[in-house]
């Protein structure tokens, strides 16, 4: 007699435990500590952090540790964690001109005041499979900083352009509230800092793709690197009681200004136009394409056709989401027997009435055996 | 003052878990199915005049991101704002078409519907909910009603109504999917009038 | 404000997990829903402890509805015993502490993912439908801008030329599930994807209706007895699927069925999708022919 498959219970708990064991590997090797990823894979632990929504390396190298290193599922234990957190408030706008700096550089300008930061790069390093590495190499001390340079000496490149009018102004602070797409659902078209917080919650993978296709001729804005800068910034926070604001830390970030040619339009003169990218930790990958993706995403306002992938917001605003997208391809391995059911019977209707009627001519023996 | 002050910090739920869902519950039935009239039990001791049945639902279903209207009485004693605020943080706005809720203490005197947002064709949903404290609610007579949530028909007497309230939710229910949404509290009592109730000519024979 | 707050036993979370404030702002979205049928209202859906796609829309609409006496039955493709319908379960055993049952009729509310039970639902039970697309017309015009267009104008000729196409290329509407259905003579709705045998079902139905869409952050209902018309043309009209045997092991006509591969020669039986409806007749001494 036929049994129903039954025990979908048992069955979860004990792929939980194999889970776990598998997740700690061999016991003969010693435990991860989260202190480890935290310190040794920063870039991963930032990547969690910005696509998560939520400044805590600590938490974020947890994540990923629970997670196997599987970025997505981490950001996805991130982002279900920082729901349930109480909000304060809003802080006050960062001031990236005042960061305290780690790398400066821009791809316009060959000196400016502050100078070319190289900083921590893999830019300029060999990929060579660093062998050392493996044998546990220790590595020699960095050179020594030269002074820390005066943040007012280090002015943003776009404020320098700005001064000129050879580049639109930043948007003015109009006061209104910002819209956040965690609260409310995005209602298109969006403003620029609910399609900003999209992007900057958005995968690197997809956001990085988009990127690449504005440069290669799908909706081409020929574009610079004003600057980009890595390094730590104030975060300030006017609590409701106080009227003032206080100091909360500081947060590591990365930003990415991308200048852009525009031809100017009806009472609009021939200037640059902006691209933002804003990440958490060092994240310049990410903060370049975000900051080309930006840029695209303005054709409708800077008066330019909107004809391509990155520059449809619909487009690029639904499908960015690492959760969203994996949730949904992976839901499939969900059973669908039942709208499958529903196919096959479809399938093989069609079936015979397509064998009936090609047997119907000439074959009446066949025709029967097809009713 | 001091008795007055006592009343605005008045107890909200003892459980507003479960009161609140409760509450809810009864709200989102009452709308399910129009014209059916529900118990709404509430220990609430609100100021006068918002009644514990208003009390309970603004408690239920208000908060920071819903701007509340009080009508004339509730507006005129002012612990009932500091009530609502204490409670559920709601902003209390001066305009009904700025409203997300409508508290009406006195629903002779309801403003026209066409003053509370009705939605928009894009978004029907954002019109405003009507919470009417009433003194009597029948289904035993009254207008009759069709549409979603009723079973054949449905009658709803309550009162003190505008006199012109059959015509005002006939051209509510017109304008369909934009328009108000009602609901109507008795002591102890609650029933829906959602804008699909359609209304139509009373059964000769009630249904029962 | 009050700082009384019940969290359930053991989880730190608060009852059914949901915050209260997101459970207001569920709420008044179910409450706006069930006032204009077959409406998507948009809602700020939570990211849940559970993947999109898995049900968060559902879970956000039952943690928002479920009350402390609730009895609650979870199903998948009928069955209370799929894996993801016990993850579910447990998930508002561990966080609201309700009763739950696999029993259609004790249940007071049911969440569902491609299925409408077989027994005939009754007043005072609420149905939670899980749904992936709730946009009918999406696969249409993909643009939610179009689309919002499209329902505020009532303009639903894309879907009959759909439907028509079908007919003219197939002989049949090729739809098979999630098939589109007219809600109180206004809205086109989707089903979410229940086999359009389980579309009659929605029609008149004495119990409410809620479905939930987490990724797309829409909530819409049907309120109990209202009139559900699945779409179909006078020359066409609309028809179930219908199977050619009853249930194996308990005899059913007229339901829906699971085909079961029981060999790699051909070998497969039918038995009822509805585990509950199957196990309660069989208890009732009905027999099917592998029984």
């Amino acid at each position: 007699m036929y049994v129903a498959v039954k025990g979908g219970e048992a069955a979860i708990d004990n792929a939980h435990r194999l889970l776990a064991e598998i997740r700690r590997g061999d016991p003969a090797v010693p435990d991860l500590t989260v202190a480890q990823i935290r310190e040794q894979m920063r870039l991963l632990v930032d990547r969690v952090m910005t696509e998560g929504s939520l400044y805590d390396p600590d938490l974020a190298a947890l994540a990923l540790k629970q997670a196997r290193g599987d970025v997505v599922e981490a950001v996805f234990l991130v982002r279900a964690y920082r729901t349930t957190l109480p909000r304060f408030g809003a802080t006050e706008a960062l001031d990236t001109g005042a960061m305290t700096l780690a790398r400066r550089i821009s791809a316009t300008f060959k000196d400016l005041p502050g100078g070319q930061v190289l900083g921590p790069t893999f830019d300029y390093t060999h990929r060579l499979v660093d062998f050392a590495l493996a044998a546990g190499a220790v590595p020699g001390p960095a050179a020594e900083a030269e002074p820390e340079a005066d943040a007012a000496a280090c002015p943003r490149v776009t404020d320098l352009l700005g001064q000129a009018g050879l580049l639109e102004p930043s948007p003015p602070d109009d006061g209104a509230p910002v819209g956040d797409l965690t609260r409310e659902p995005v209602d298109y078209p969006a403003d620029r800092a609910v399609r900003l917080q999209g992007l900057a919650r958005g995968d690197e993978g997809f956001i990085l793709a988009l990127g690449y296709s504005t440069q290669r001729g799908y909706g081409r804005n020929h574009p610079f690197v004003g600057e980009i800068r890595v390094g730590t910034v104030e975060l300030d926070f006017t609590p409701e009681e106080l009227g003032f604001p206080v100091s909360l830390g500081t947060v590591d970030m990365t930003e990415c200004q991308m200048i852009n040619q525009f031809h100017g339009h009806g009472a609009v003169p021939p200037q640059f136009t902006r691209g933002y990218g804003l990440v958490f930790g060092q994240g310049e990958r990410k903060a370049m394409a975000m900051a080309l993706v930006d840029r695209s995403l303005r054709a409708a306002e800077l008066g330019e056709a909107v004809v391509v992938p990155a520059q449809d917001q619909e487009f690029v605003l639904a499908h960015c989401d690492s959760l969203q997208a994996t949730g949904f391809v992976e839901h499939m391995k969900l059973p669908h027997y039942v709208d499958f059911q529903a196919e096959l019977d479809l399938v093989r209707r069609l079936r015979a009435e397509h064998a009936a009627r090609t047997a119907e001519p000439d074959e009446p023996t066949l025709r029967e055996a097809a009713e | 003052m001091p008795h007055d002050l006592a009343r605005q910090f008045a107890h909200g739920f003892a459980d507003p878990v479960h009161e609140g869902q409760a509450v809810f519950r009864a709200a989102m039935e009452a709308l399910s199915r129009p014209g059916r009239i529900r118990p709404l039990d509430t220990p609430l001791m609100p100021p006068a005049p918002l009644t514990p049945e208003l009390a309970a639902l603004a408690l239920a279903l208000t908060d920071a991101d819903t701007p509340v209207w009080l009508d004339a009485p509730l507006r005129a004693e002012p612990a009932v704002a500091g009530f609502l605020r204490f409670h559920t943080g709601a902003p209390i706005v001066a305009s009904p078409g700025q409203a997300a809720f409508a508290l009406i203490a006195d629903p002779a005197r309801c403003p026209a519907f066409a003053d509370f947002a009705q939605g928009t064709p894009a978004y029907p949903d954002a019109s405003a909910t009507l919470i009417l404290a009433v003194e009597t609610l029948s289904d035993a007579a009254g207008p009759a009603f069709a549409g979603p949530g009723i079973r054949g028909t449905v009658r709803l007497d309550a009162g003190p109504l505008p006199a012109d309230w059959a015509s005002r939710w006939a051209a509510n229910q017109a304008s369909f999917p934009l328009g108000i949404d009602c609901l109507l509290v008795a002591p102890g009592r609650l029933a829906g009038l959602p804008r699909s109730a359609r209304p139509v000519t009373p059964e000769a024979t009630p249904c029962t | 404000m009050n700082p009384q707050i019940t969290t359930s036993p053991g989880t730190g979370y608060n009852f059914a997990y949901l915050d209260e404030g997101t459970k207001r702002m569920i709420r008044r979205a179910i409450l706006k829903a069930i006032a204009i049928p077959g409406y998507q209202v948009p809602f700020a859906a939570r990211e849940m402890p559970m993947p999109y796609g898995w049900g968060t829309g559902g879970v956000q609409v039952t943690a928002a509805i479920l009350g402390a006496s609730d009895v609650l039955k979870v199903i998948d493709q009928g069955a209370d015993d799929t894996t993801n319908a016990v993850s579910i379960r447990r998930f508002f055993t561990a966080t609201a502490g309700i009763a739950t049952t696999t029993r259609t009729a004790e249940a007071t509310v049911i969440q569902t993912r491609h299925r409408i039970p077989e027994a005939p639902l009754a007043e005072g039970q609420v149905l939670v439908y899980q749904v992936p697309i709730p946009e009918p017309l999406r696969f249409l015009e993909p643009r939610e801008t179009e689309t919002r267009q499209l329902h505020a104008l009532a303009e639903y000729g894309l879907m009959h030329v759909k439907l028509y196409e079908d007919i003219a290329r197939h002989g049949h509407i090729a739809t098979t599930y999630a098939y589109p259905v007219e809600v109180a003579g206004r809205y086109v709705m989707d089903p979410s994807p229940t086999p359009k045998f389980d579309n009659p079902k929605m029609d008149d139905c004495p119990a409410l209706q809620l479905f939930g869409a987490g990724r797309e952050k829409r909530i819409y209902a049907i309120p109990p007895y209202t009139r559900v018309r699945s779409l179909d043309f006078e020359d066409h009209p609309f028809r179930v699927q219908s199977f050619d045997r009853p249930c194996a092991l308990c005899g059913a006509e007229d339901v829906y069925l699971d085909e079961v591969v029981l060999d790699d020669a051909g070998g497969r039986m039918f038995v009822c999708s509805d585990t509950d409806h199957c196990e309660t007749r069989r208890a009732d001494g009905h027999t099917g022919e592998a029984a």
